[in-house]
């Protein structure tokens, strides 16, 4: 496994951090910020890519979570990776930064789409096709960590990483190969992405203290915070990594995925999707709610998916659903978006090796309609054999994992 | 593994430029009817979508509102798709249904761009001005017009499918992963039916300039794709193309009829920086489909110079196949191409007869025998190689 997010580069880095409960959130330095609703986001500042843009850093972080994965993990040879890539990665468009140049590049003060048009062949601006094409970073990490086949991107909004999850498990349990990798990415905040959520409404307003802004599950929260991170994972049958020696780390146990066909950004009121999305993954590890022992919530902070989340986990774990350890990871490193349900799955698997659950920050005034067992404000000793973390997401994506520390 | 089950297709729906259903795409086909417009986005030829009106499979106003015109595309090409396969409404199966979409992105708000773009580089920098510009001037809704997964989205609010729900992206290849796929669950048992597809609106100068950044726009005249040798490029085109694919035995269990077997997909990833890379790499997915040489191929070939000469070397080692190229009378479609080219590849197995050449290089010849085969080729513009291969069921 290989994380980054705002906290730091490295499973170690995080984790310290993690269960210290510091937060990675800061105010924007990377652009202005004047006249933004939401000012503060988890970024990656101190990773840095020249030409910079979304897409390059997104790609940068990817190689940096998936070279700590191999490293760990031994497989294969450098270069060399015996199976296929899923990717779970963010949207690509053309930045502003590079349409600035492209219109500088006009060369008067007013043009037309076909002005822009008459500049942009020629090859002056051929990186910028391989950019921001959808496939550039799937592209990219294939050839360097020498994957096989054809790499899958794909986006499920903010459950992209679990489902590249899912993906992953699903190639091995169809015999079609003992590995993948698993990478998820997202190096988004730039401001037209922070623009575009804040237009939803879905931004934290809570600027200051901006480490205090990602408050879910508490009756003040108001939104989610922008983040960036990647998480990789190495995935492989377990007969497969215990016939070579490997150390398995963990063990996917179940998945689950339903889609919500309610709203393009609200979930169904009588949490149905959700409910049908847990018992997938539970049915799929065949285990009982009984025998989940810690949630790693999607807990967003918005107001409507921490009230949603409470709903469906109730629906399904009854009164238990008050006695659970709940947490969300975003209280401190914000929605890393693309690479949230990977990273979350990476620190749901340090949870059970070192039997620790990272708090639920900013955890001050607690939301009386959400009885979750909050795991609030310090980290939480406790015996956790099996986790559940959930990923629910824009245009109805819902998936829920369940991870073990050994087979069941 | 058991041994894989066998997938059917049994619902196809497609839009395009050159009209809408499986009856006017036949008959299109058959008279070589194209429709290209040479002067809209002139110097650029596009394939512009023939009318549709919407209301036919997307009904709510506000649900036509909320989606960008791709969205519109593929939610309405999806809703063909359902009703080909007699599943539109039928809650239990479209509860349970797979989705897998390969998109791209919605389409810019290029006068509220440009208009930005042009007071930026007058001078009036000052560092609030490019956020309270995008504040002020982005539409809110437009975002979710945009996102990739929204296409799906829309279809699970439009039509029901309810099931799985995953984006692939990535141009061309996304497509030919996202059939990949799908068959690689149904042949396993880990899904029973699924819905595959992608839409594309070929009529968008935000597009124009990305492909433009590396000069693989078709400009000045239109030409088939194989006579395109001293012209190279692709015409951008608008389609969308939806199939349903289900196991045999959930097809026969519902009384379902098919249209085709899809019996193989296969994909690469060929390293492009050697020249060759192209061929070999079709060389190599052609021998894993193991096909006789006297069918058929449908490819999705884009004119681009470099990876269509390496098409046609390929081409040039399977002289006994009838070849059909979709690009020339579609135009190129990205994401959309391949599930184009495996409609058609089950409409003509369906009829009994591949639908007649359209090409004045000779490379496409005629097809006098009812093909029992027919390979889908796809190669990306830039990257991303695969094949599938579709069957008659008798």
């Amino acid at each position: 496994m290989g994380v980054v997010t705002s906290l730091g580069a490295g499973k170690a880095d995080n984790w310290k951090k993690l269960t210290a409960g510091e937060s990675g959130i800061r105010t924007v330095t990377r652009f202005p910020i004047d006249g933004l609703k939401s000012t503060m986001a988890g970024t990656v500042d101190f990773v840095t890519v020249e030409p910079s843009s979304s897409t390059a850093l997104t790609e940068r972080l990817a190689d940096i979570s998936t070279e700590e994965a191999l490293a760990q993990s031994g497989i294969g040879r450098k270069g060399d990776f015996p199976g296929p890539l899923f990717l779970a990665v963010a949207p690509v468009e053309v930045e502003w930064p590079q349409r600035i140049e492209v219109g500088r590049a006009v060369g008067k003060a007013e043009f037309t789409v076909n002005d822009v048009l008459a500049i942009s062949g020629g090859g002056k601006f051929a990186s910028y096709h391989h950019r921001f094409m959808f496939g550039s970073v799937a592209g990219h990490l294939a050839e360097k960590f020498g994957t096989k086949g054809s790499p899958i991107s794909l986006s499920t909004a903010c459950a992209s990483g679990a489902t590249a999850i899912q993906l992953g498990v699903e190639a091995i349990r169809r015999g079609e190969t003992d590995a993948a990798l698993v990478v998820a990415t997202d190096g988004s905040v730039n401001p037209e992405a922070l623009i575009r959520f804040s237009l939803l409404s879905a931004l934290s307003t809570q600027n200051i203290p901006p480490q205090g802004a990602s408050k879910p599950f508490s009756k003040n929260r108001d939104g989610f915070v922008m983040a960036e991170g990647a998480g990789t994972l190495v995935l492989e049958s377990y007969e497969a990594a215990v016939a070579r020696g490997a150390t398995v780390l963990g063990v996917v146990a179940g998945c689950g995925e339903l889609t919500d066909s309610f709203h393009r950004t609200r979930s169904s009121p009588d949490g149905k999707p959700i409910i049908g999305c847990v018992n997938k993954a539970l049915d799929d590890a065949a285990l009982t709610p009984g025998q989940i022992d810690h949630i790693n919530a999607h807990g967003t902070a918005t107001p409507e998916n921490d009230k949603m989340e409470y709903i469906g986990i109730s629906a399904v774990f009854g009164e238990r659903a008050k006695e659970i350890p709940v947490s969300s990871n975003k209280s401190m490193i914000g929605h890393t978006i693309s690479a949230a349900g990977a990273v979350e799955a990476i620190i749901s698997l340090l949870t059970l090796e070192h039997q620790r659950i990272p708090p639920t920050i900013n955890y001050e005034v607690p939301d009386p309609a959400i009885p979750f067992d909050v795991v609030a404000n310090v980290a939480r000793d406790a015996r956790v054999t099996a986790v559940m973390s959930n990923s629910f997401g824009f245009g109805g994506q819902n998936a829920s994992l369940i991870l073990t520390r050994e087979p069941i | 593994m058991n041994e894989p089950k066998e997938a059917w297709i049994t619902g196809i729906g497609i839009i395009s430029s050159l009209g809408e259903g499986l009856d006017a795409h036949w008959d299109a086909l058959n008279a070589r009817r194209i429709n290209v417009d040479e002067k809209r986005f002139a110097p650029y030829v596009v394939h512009p979508l023939a009318p549709v009106s919407f209301d036919a499979q997307i009904p709510k106003k506000g649900d036509q509102r909320q989606m960008e015109a791709w969205q519109r595309i593929g939610t309405y090409a999806a809703g063909l798709a359902l009703d080909s396969a007699g599943v539109k409404g039928n809650q239990e199966i479209l509860g349970r249904m797979d989705m897998i979409v390969a998109a791209g992105g919605g389409e810019r708000d290029v006068p509220v761009d440009l208009s930005i773009l042009q007071a930026y580089i007058q001078g009036n920098a000052s560092p609030p001005f490019l956020n309270e510009r995008l504040m002020n001037d982005l539409r809110p809704t437009l975002f979710l017009a945009q996102l990739s997964n929204l296409l799906a989205g829309n279809i699970a609010i439009v039509h029901g499918v309810s099931g799985t729900s995953r984006t692939f992206m990535g141009e061309e290849a996304a497509s030919i992963d996202a059939a990949r796929i799908a068959l690689a669950r149904i042949e396993s048992g880990q899904s029973d039916i699924a819905l595959v597809g992608a839409a594309h609106n070929g009529e968008r100068s935000d597009l124009l300039i990305l492909y433009e950044f590396g000069d693989f726009n078709l400009k000045d005249k239109f030409e088939p794709v194989w006579a395109r040798d001293n012209h190279s490029g692709f015409a951008l085109g608008s389609a969308g193309v939806f199939l349903v694919i289900e196991s045999r035995e959930h097809a026969e269990a519902r009384g379902a009829k098919p249209y085709a077997r899809l019996t193989n997909v296969v994909t690469d990833l060929a390293q492009r920086k050697q020249p060759g890379a192209v061929t070999k790499s079709l060389e190599t997915l052609w021998a894993k489909l193991g096909v006789a040489d006297d069918n058929a191929l449908i490819t999705g070939a884009t004119g681009v110079g470099s990876v269509t000469s390496e098409e046609k070397a390929f081409l040039r080692g399977h002289p006994g196949t009838a070849v059909r190229a979709t690009g020339t009378s579609f135009g190129h479609t990205l994401e959309t191409q391949f599930p184009l080219g495996l409609a058609l590849a089950a409409l003509s197995l369906s009829r009994g007869a591949l639908f007649p050449p359209n090409d004045p290089t000779g490379l496409e010849v005629e097809m006098s025998k009812p093909p029992t085969q027919i390979v889908v080729m796809g190669a990306g513009h830039w990257q991303g190689e695969g094949m599938a291969l579709v069957e008659a069921i008798k």
